[in-house]
C-alpha cells in the first residue's frame, strides 16, 4: 500500500504521457494539457511546504541558538514583509492606514516567532502578540484605503513588493554572479598554462572569446576577433556541445525509462 | 576587536543615512523621492555587501545572504499564488472565488476535476504529519511520473533524434567547378568550400566527442585516436565557454558598477 500505489500511480501516468504522444488525438491532448496544469497547482502546495520548512528550520536555528542564529532573524522579517506586500496593497493613491497596518502585522509575525523561540516569558510575547494581532485586524475593518486582492493582469501591483524585487533581489542576485568574474579570473591565473596541446586549446579558444567583447581592440582587429569567436561558438562549439547534448539526452531518457518501470525509486524515500 | 566591529557597524549606519539624505535632497542633482532614495541606497549597500565577500566573510555578506533566501522564496511563493491559484485554479473551480479575486470564471463541465491536484497537493502536506508522511509518495508519484513520461519522449526527440538529424548533413557539395568551389572563402561567408569545411568539423566533431564518452572500450587504436580528436574538439569548446561565462559575468559586473557609479553616486553621468 505504501510502495505499490506511488509505483503504480508511476507507471500509469508515465506510460500515459509517452502513449498521448504517439496519439495526436483531441481528447488526448486535452487530458495531457489537464495534467501539466496539474502539475503547476500541486507545485503551488510544495512551494508552501517549502515555506514552512524554511521557516521551521530558521526558528529552531534560533532557538537551539545554533551558530549565526541572528541572521535568521532576518531572512524570517524578509520572508514574511515581502508575502505581506505580496498579499496585500493600497487602493490607488491614498495609503490611509496601509503602513501602520503593515508594521502592526510585522510585530505580530515578530511576537509569534518570539513565543516560539523563548525559554522564558512566552505568556508576555503571546500577550503582545495578541494586542497587536488585534490591531492589525481592526485596521484591515475599517481602513478602505487598501485591501486584500489586487490580481491584475499586469501582475503583482503593489509598489513596495515590485520595490523589494528591483531593490533587493535583483541587486543581490546580480552582484553575486559578478562575483564570479573575480573568481573565475584568479582560477583561470592558476589553470591557463599552456602547458601541452589540450591546455594551448583551451587557453587560445578562450582568449579568442574574451578579446572579442574588448572594445578597445575593435579598432586595431577589425571585425577579425568577431568572425573567428562567431566560428568558434557555431562549428567546433556548436560539434562538442551537441555530442554531450546526446549524452545527456540519452541519460535523461534512460532515468526515465528506469523510473517508469519502478527500477529506480529513490524520490519514494526511505520507509 | 569587538569594538572596531561597533566602530564599522556605526560608520556604514552614518553613511547610509548620509547617502539616503544626500539622495533624497536632491543632493546629486536628480529629485528623488524619500522612498526612492531609501531603495537606491538600500540596493547599493546590499550591492556593497556582496561584494565585501571578496575581501573575507563578514556580517554584512550574511545579512544580505539570509535576506535574499526570504525575500525570494516569499517572492515566488506570491508569484505561484497569484499566477497559478488565482489565475488558473480558481476560475475554474469557483465562482464565488473568482469574483472575489476579481478574475473571470471558466466554467466547463469537466472542472470538477480541478479537486483532485488540491486533493493531492493536501496529501504532499501530510509529509509534515509523523504517521502519515507516506501519504505524500502519492502526489510525488504522480510528478514524477508525469514528468518522467513527457521527459522521455522531449528528450528523445530534441536531444537524441534531431541532433543525430542535424549531424549528418551532406559532406560534399554540389560541384559547379573551381571557381564557384573556392569562393566567399572567409569563416563567415557560405562559400562550398567553407561550407563543407564546417560540415565536416561539425560531424567529425559530434562523432569523435560521442567516442570520448564511451567508456566501455579502451581508448587504444583507431578508437583511442578518435577520442582523441574528441578531447581536442571538446577543450576547444570549454575555453570558448568559459571564455564566454567571464564576459557574461563582467557584464554583470559593469552593471552593477554602473549602477553604484551612476544611480547611486551620480558621478558618472
Amino acid at each position: 500500500m505504501k510502495r505499490q500505489i506511488p509505483l503504480a500511480l508511476v507507471f500509469v501516468f508515465g506510460l500515459f504521457m509517452i502513449f498521448q504522444y504517439f496519439v495526436p488525438h483531441e481528447k488526448s491532448e486535452w487530458v495531457y494539457e489537464f495534467l501539466l496544469d496539474w502539475i503547476l497547482v500541486i507545485g503551488i502546495f510544495a512551494l508552501a511546504l517549502g515555506i514552512w520548512s524554511l521557516y521551521k528550520v530558521s526558528v529552531d536555528k534560533i532557538r537551539a541558538r545554533k551558530e549565526n542564529w541572528a541572521y535568521s532573524y532576518v531572512t524570517l522579517f524578509g520572508l514574511f514583509v515581502m508575502i505581506l506586500f505580496g498579499f496585500t496593497a493600497p487602493n490607488g493613491e491614498s495609503w490611509g492606514l496601509y503602513a501602520v497596518f503593515v508594521t502592526t502585522a510585522i510585530l505580530t509575525i515578530l511576537m509569534i516567532i518570539q513565543t516560539m523561540v523563548a525559554k522564558s516569558q512566552k505568556g508576555l510575547y503571546l500577550g503582545l502578540a495578541g494586542l497587536f494581532l488585534a490591531a492589525s485586524v481592526v485596521i484591515a475593518i475599517f481602513d478602505g484605503a487598501w485591501s486584500f486582492h489586487f490580481y491584475t493582469a499586469e501582475g503583482l501591483q503593489n509598489y513596495w513588493f515590485r520595490a523589494f524585487f528591483d531593490h533587493i533581489l535583483i541587486p543581490i542576485l546580480s552582484t553575486m554572479f559578478s562575483l564570479l568574474a573575480f573568481f573565475i579570473a584568479s582560477a583561470a591565473y592558476r589553470a591557463f598554462r599552456a602547458r601541452n596541446l589540450l591546455a594551448s586549446l583551451l587557453l587560445i579558444s578562450a582568449l579568442i572569446v574574451m578579446l572579442r567583447f574588448n572594445p578597445y581592440l575593435q579598432p586595431i582587429m577589425g571585425d577579425y576577433m568577431a568572425k573567428t569567436s562567431n566560428w568558434l561558438m557555431n562549428v567546433p562549439n556548436l560539434a562538442a556541445q551537441r555530442a554531450i547534448v546526446i549524452g545527456i539526452g540519452l541519460g535523461i531518457v534512460a532515468t526515465a525509462l528506469k523510473v517508469i518501470l519502478g527500477i529506480e525509486r529513490g524520490y519514494m524515500g526511505k520507509g | 576587536m569587538k569594538n572596531l566591529k561597533w566602530f564599522v557597524l556605526a560608520a556604514v549606519c552614518i553613511l547610509f543615512a548620509v547617502s539616503w539624505f544626500a539622495k533624497a535632497s536632491g543632493g546629486d542633482g536628480v529629485d528623488n523621492s524619500v522612498l526612492d532614495a531609501f531603495l537606491v541606497t538600500l540596493a547599493a549597500f546590499l550591492t556593497l555587501a556582496i561584494m565585501s565577500f571578496l575581501y573575507q566573510d563578514n556580517p554584512y555578506y550574511k545579512f544580505a545572504e539570509h535576506l535574499f533566501v526570504g525575500v525570494s522564496a516569499a517572492y515566488w511563493m506570491c508569484l505561484g499564488f497569484w499566477s497559478t491559484v488565482v489565475g488558473n485554479l480558481f476560475p475554474r473551480i469557483s465562482e464565488g472565488l473568482s469574483n472575489f479575486f476579481l478574475v473571470p470564471y471558466q466554467p466547463g463541465p469537466l472542472n470538477f476535476f480541478f479537486a483532485i491536484p488540491i486533493i493531492l497537493g493536501i496529501l504532499l502536506l501530510m509529509r509534515l504529519s509523523p504517521k502519515g508522511g507516506w501519504l505524500s509518495r502519492w502526489p510525488l508519484a504522480f510528478i514524477v511520473g508525469t514528468t518522467a513520461g513527457l521527459n522521455f519522449v522531449r528528450y528523445l526527440r530534441s536531444d537524441f533524434v534531431k541532433q543525430i538529424s542535424s549531424t549528418f548533413v551532406p559532406l560534399v557539395v554540389d560541384w559547379q567547378g573551381f571557381g564557384h568551389f573556392f569562393s566567399n572563402i572567409s569563416l563567415t561567408a557560405g562559400g562550398p568550400l567553407v561550407m563543407m569545411l564546417t560540415n565536416l568539423v561539425i560531424f567529425i566533431g559530434v562523432f569523435c566527442g560521442i567516442v570520448y564518452f564511451f567508456f566501455s572500450k579502451e581508448h587504444t587504436g583507431v578508437f583511442g585516436k578518435a577520442s582523441r580528436v574528441g578531447i581536442w574538439i571538446l577543450m576547444i569548446t570549454f575555453g570558448a565557454s568559459f571564455g564566454y561565462t567571464v564576459m557574461g559575468r563582467i557584464s554583470l559586473l559593469v552593471g552593477r558598477l554602473t549602477f553604484l557609479f551612476t544611480d547611486w553616486l551620480g558621478i558618472i553621468g
